[in-house]
């Protein structure tokens, strides 16, 4: 297609707390600041930056992305802000990369940021007005509430346990003991995992990933650029987004189609046919545990039903054939929404480098994805990144 | 390569004060279904869809989870972009020159009459440490930017005054705006101040309403319609979020947007080339002040280049042809789709009553409004 090449060239990260004592600005600027120091840049030599977060109602700010201009060095510059609700972590590169691959910037600052804690007493009560105000609000759903009923048409349909899903818990957040960042990392047990608080059947307390604070950002260039910046360069190959219809009640929740439109957008960008072969690591956006499972069926990487038995094998382990979630996940590493899936792009990029520290996975991995969901269980974006 | 983008399909509700028999997604489908049809195209055979919504304005933690089924983005590449219209436009843009997508629709709404308590919510947009606990109101920030802006720029409030009543007869010619009257200077400066030097009346009152475009790459455009109206320059920036850190007498987001969208369009001299503007007066003193900022006149000159007739009607440069966000109604995020709709039927020859003779090349800007200093310019030509 002729498009132009987008790497990813620096990145930032910082660590991930329940409430954090910095502000969101703060948060932004000390991930952007890294991300620039990583590759050697200063925000003057930025030409234009994009920011990622999730619901005003977590910070309790009208207009976020314009409250947050100044942290994640916006000001001056073209700055803008893009939101597609729990996907949009993953979905901040792919805003990037239209900055880059447009030709209209030659190195574009994408900054995710979250600062749940804001919202008192519980984050959870930002969810409450995510639901339809005639169909759905009157019957007082809560966010765990729809999960549940998707966790549960997952396990009824492919036969599936609780305890086979607890494994991909205890695997994320032993991953996360190695991540810097980490903020939930421990090692536990299947049986933790069933004796932990039933929060709403099927779903326990360890089930659920964390409320969390943080920052992430990457910094993107054209291929002109990165070749100068940097010898190893990671190529965003592929991007994709869908978003699915609204009512999520009228949907098959066993199988997140959404997720799957937007892979094989990727796919078909990054010239990828047999998904499960050549993609070497994954980062599936995992809130909750039997989420990391829906979504590897989604993304085509093991047939429908099979993603549990994978990891049962250890085939998703960090030393597995297929690593998922080595950096932790949200499970493990916390989940500041945006943030989160940035962290999941900056660990593909640090894996693909061969950086991942005591994180790296064995035999070099060479493709990686990384892939977020949000909104009302009905939004994917999938980013494919080659080094 | 892609070379060039052009806007193809167009569709709005028009604006009212109050639409009781409508939610936002029905409103939002009138303009989507009229935006196809005028483009000639399935929404199925639509590559891409943005949408610009704040959370806040719409009542929804996650607003964008409503965008998709009204406008048919079901299962498509779909995108909120919480920004001024013109920002998705900017977004929709880069999406069609990275070669990746041929059409994009872009929509933006608003449903005003829905907010109980306008004022206090948009009080949440104001720094939660420094400033929210001295409770301004938006129109208090606006009236102590007002006073600055006439300091500095020796701009008089009757100038302002004239504003209101420029635009708000533009409006009574155009039959999308909520809020056209024959005014007088006099009943302005007359009516209830609010944040003096701010009266009632130098306020833009809010309406309901949406609109949707569809782009496409340069290759489809000419196939598409008659007249594609093409994309020539696109600017946004912002300035610091911090009250107390800019400069209150210089919009400096609309300098650097303009900058940037007329380095794009390879404007030197935007006085010879730009036929009209849309710009932004959802406080009348914006106008003038905007106007500087574009380089439309010289600093300080707005008051007398209005007061000389210049922006008038029948001016060499009409300003808010449409009658502005003071006649048609302050519309939040939809307020650069107002002004881009505006724009879009003059190009083509379609403004009826008001159409202004031999215009080729247009500005649209927009702000987004107290307390950010962040904004967008778009420049579309129809040739």
């Amino acid at each position: 297609m002729g498009m132009r090449k987008v790497a990813i060239v620096g990145a930032g990260i910082t660590k991930f707390v329940r409430r954090a004592q910095e502000t969101g600005k703060e948060l932004s600027w000390q991930a952007s600041k890294m991300a620039l120091d990583s590759c050697d840049l200063t925000l003057d030599d930025v030409d234009m930056v994009t920011l990622g977060t999730a619901p005003d109602a977590f910070d309790g700010v009208h207009m976020k992305g314009e409250y947050l201009a100044d942290g994640a060095g916006g000001i001056g510059k073209p700055y803008m802000r893009h939101f597609v609700g729990g996907g949009t972590g993953v979905f901040s590169p792919i805003h990037g990369w239209f900055h880059v691959a447009s030709g209209m910037a030659d190195i574009c600052l994408v900054v995710a940021e979250e600062k749940m804690s804001s919202c008192y007493p519980h984050p959870a009560g930002a969810f409450l007005t995510i639901f339809d105000h005639t169909t759905e609000q009157p019957l007082m759903p809560t966010l765990i509430w729809i999960f549940a009923l998707e966790m549960n048409r997952y396990m009824e349909t492919y036969g599936i346990t609780k305890a086979d899903i607890a494994q991909v818990s205890v695997k994320n957040k032993l991953n996360a003991m190695d991540h810097p960042s980490a903020q939930v990392a421990e090692k536990i047990t299947v049986e933790d995992v069933l004796n932990s608080e039933t929060l709403c059947w099927p779903v326990n307390r360890l089930d659920i990933s964390p409320a969390s604070d943080g920052a992430a950002a990457i910094v993107l260039a054209s291929e002109r650029v990165a070749r100068r910046l940097t010898d190893k360069p990671v190529w965003i190959d592929g991007v994709g987004h869908a978003i699915d219809t609204a009512y999520w009640a009228t949907r098959d929740l066993s199988y997140p189609r959404y997720v799957e439109t937007a892979a094989r957008q990727a796919y078909e960008m990054a010239g990828i046919k047999e998904p499960d072969k050549e993609i070497h690591i994954a980062e599936p956006y995992d809130p909750f545990d039997y989420k990391e499972l829906h979504h590897m069926e989604g993304l085509m990487l093991c047939p429908r039903g099979q993603a549990a038995q994978l990891t049962a094998d250890g085939v998703t382990a960090r030393d597995g054939n297929m690593p998922i979630c080595p950096s932790g996940g949200a499970l493990g590493v916390g989940n500041p929404i945006a943030a989160t899936g940035l962290m999941k792009i900056i660990e593909i990029y640090l894996q693909l480098r061969g950086e991942a520290g005591k994180r790296q996975v064995p035999g070099n991995p060479r493709c990686g994805l990384a892939q977020a969901w949000g909104d009302l269980m009905q939004m994917g974006t999938v980013v494919v990144m080659r080094s | 390569m892609v070379k060039r983008v052009a806007i193809v399909g167009l569709g709005t509700t028009g604006f009212r004060p109050v639409t009781p028999d409508v939610s936002f997604r029905e409103l939002i489908f009138e303009a989507a279904r009229k935006a196809y049809t005028d483009a000639g195209i399935e929404p199925s055979e639509i590559d891409g869809f943005i949408t610009t919504a704040e959370d806040f304005l719409e009542g929804y933690s996650i607003a964008d989870e409503y965008c998709p089924d009204q406008i048919g983005a079901v299962l498509k590449p779909t995108q909120t972009i919480p920004g001024d219209f013109i920002h998705g436009l900017a977004t929709g843009y880069m999406m069609i020159m990275t070669g990746a997508y041929k059409t994009i629709a872009i929509e933006a709404h608003s449903k005003a009459s829905n907010m109980m308590n306008i004022s206090e919510l948009l009080g949440f947009a104001q720094d939660p440490v420094y400033n929210r606990p001295l409770r301004e109101t938006p129109h208090a920030v606006a009236g102590l930017e007002m006073t600055r802006y006439l300091f500095e720029s020796t701009t008089s409030s009757e100038q302002c005054a004239q504003v209101v009543v420029k635009n708000k007869k533009n409006a009574m010619r155009n039959p999308y705006a909520a809020f056209g009257a024959d005014l007088t200077e006099v009943d302005v400066l007359a009516s209830e101040p609010i944040s003096l030097p701010l009266h009632r009346l130098d306020i833009a009152p809010h309406a309901d309403g949406a609109v949707v475009i569809v782009l496409a790459a340069e290759d489809m455009a000419s196939a598409m319609c008659e007249t594609p109206i093409w994309i020539e320059g696109l600017g946004w920036s912002t300035d610091t979020p911090t009250l107390e850190m800019r400069d209150w007498g210089d919009a400096a987001y609309a300098r650097m947007s303009a900058e940037m969208a007329y380095r794009m369009a390879g404007i030197e001299d935007p006085v010879a080339l730009i036929d009209f503007a849309e710009i932004c007066d959802e406080y009348s003193y914006k106008e003038l002040q905007h106007m500087e900022a574009l380089k439309l006149c010289m600093p300080g000159e707005a008051g007398f280049m209005l007061e000389s007739g210049a922006t008038s009607y029948q001016g060499e440069l009409p300003i808010n042809i449409s009658g502005g966000a003071l006649g048609v109604g302050h519309l939040f995020e939809a307020s650069g789709a107002h002004k881009i709709l505006e724009l879009v039927e003059q190009l083509r020859g379609e403004a009826g009553a008001r159409q202004i003779p031999d215009v080729n090349v247009g500005l649209a800007q927009a702000w987004r409004g107290v307390p950010t200093a962040s904004g967008a310019v778009a420049i579309l030509s129809n040739m």
